[in-house]
């Protein structure tokens, strides 16, 4: 039995401690209802498929601070190379893969090999030992303390059931404001 | 330029972090950012991601410099448009131009040479040609153009 969407990120919020949340895609229409701080930073615009690479920049970048993307399935196939990116420089980043098996916001396509691919061999095979996977709520809301417990990188994917006419979903504030929050979070003052 | 005239000019201009997709003429520059502790070298798997790390990295409140063949950058245009356009980061490019010495003599065929520019200047990228014997202050100095105008920019390198 799969996970729903928001169930399973209750359990991310539930657990963030500290760290920064990256919501893409579909999980920005959730998020909001669950946290509101200037840690969170959604990645909306974005560039589909980058979120896990803004999410390692910024983990770079903050080593102490910890990062969590929230990428669906369809996202991270368009930058699969990421996964060995993300084990070739480690840092503290969580890699919550949302997978429900379709795009979401385009009418609910399969992706290709949808619901065939193990997304948490894939993670393994590309040099993150740390690699989870959930499908019920309940063992992963068990097990979830020890997933964000220790130092990143890990790849959690969570199996989620596909919900049906999705728009595309807005972010609770423009980008310039949201950069300017997480900075202000951050204790950054000079632009790069 | 050697690697390490290279990575001397990164360190004076304080850039944190070079990100690097060799090629032929740029590849040259990886050894001496292995060994060098500063920058610190980050090798995606492609360009695009290349761009969304540098993103991230400047988010962070860190200084990156891309470098890149221009065919890495024909790929990486939606990442780019992001971070430019959308999260309007000062992005920092180093654009090597596969083939364009031989081309500008005839040489070659390769369409390399025809598309850089027009797409650089399609995504509104300010770009500056470094001349085909380019000496590390010719890099400094676009580089520090770049910086002082405070936007995105590229350098192009004629391979």
């Amino acid at each position: 039995m799969c996970m729903d969407l928001s169930e399973a990120l209750a359990i991310v919020a539930a657990n963030r401690q500290h760290r920064i949340v990256i919501p893409t895609m579909g999980a920005i229409s959730v998020w909001p209802m669950l946290s509101d701080q200037a840690l969170d930073f959604y990645y909306m615009p974005s560039s589909m498929g980058q979120g896990p690479a803004l999410g390692l920049g910024l983990a770079l970048a903050q080593p102490e601070k910890g990062v969590i993307v929230l990428c669906g399935d369809g996202s991270l196939l368009m930058n699969l190379g990421c996964l060995v990116t993300v084990a070739q420089h480690p840092a503290n980043l969580w890699l919550i893969l949302l997978d429900n098996g379709q795009y979401e916001i385009t009418g609910g396509q399969p992706v290709p090999m949808s619901g065939r691919i193990n997304y948490a061999l894939l993670a393994q095979g590309a040099g993150l030992p740390r690699a989870y996977s959930f499908e019920s709520h309940e063992v992963w809301k068990a097990e979830a303390p020890a997933v964000f417990a220790g130092q990143g990188p890990v790849f959690v994917w969570l199996k989620l059931t596909p919900r049906a006419g999705q728009k595309t979903p807005t972010p609770p504030r423009p980008m310039a404001e949201q950069i300017q929050r997480l900075q202000c979070a951050l204790a950054i003052n000079s632009p790069p | 330029m050697t690697g390490d005239e290279f990575v001397a000019v990164a360190r004076r201009l304080c850039f944190s972090h070079v990100i690097l997709i060799p090629d032929s003429e740029l590849g040259q520059w990886e050894p001496a950012l292995q060994t060098a502790q500063e920058p610190t070298l980050i090798r995606p798997t492609r360009e695009g991601e290349g761009i969304g790390i540098a993103a991230g990295l400047m988010l962070g409140g860190k200084r990156p410099l891309v470098v890149i063949q221009c065919t890495g950058l024909f790929e990486a245009g939606d990442a780019l448009r992001n971070v430019v356009h959308d999260l309007k980061l000062p992005l920092r490019l180093i654009v090597g131009v596969r083939s364009y010495l031989a081309y500008s003599k005839g040489h070659s065929i390769d369409s390399c040479p025809i598309f850089t520019e027009p797409i650089l200047r399609a995504w509104q990228i300010p770009y500056e040609f470094l001349p085909p014997q380019y000496t590390p202050l010719n890099l400094e100095t676009a580089l520090t153009r770049q910086m002082e105008r405070g936007t995105a920019g590229a350098v192009l390198i004629p391979e």
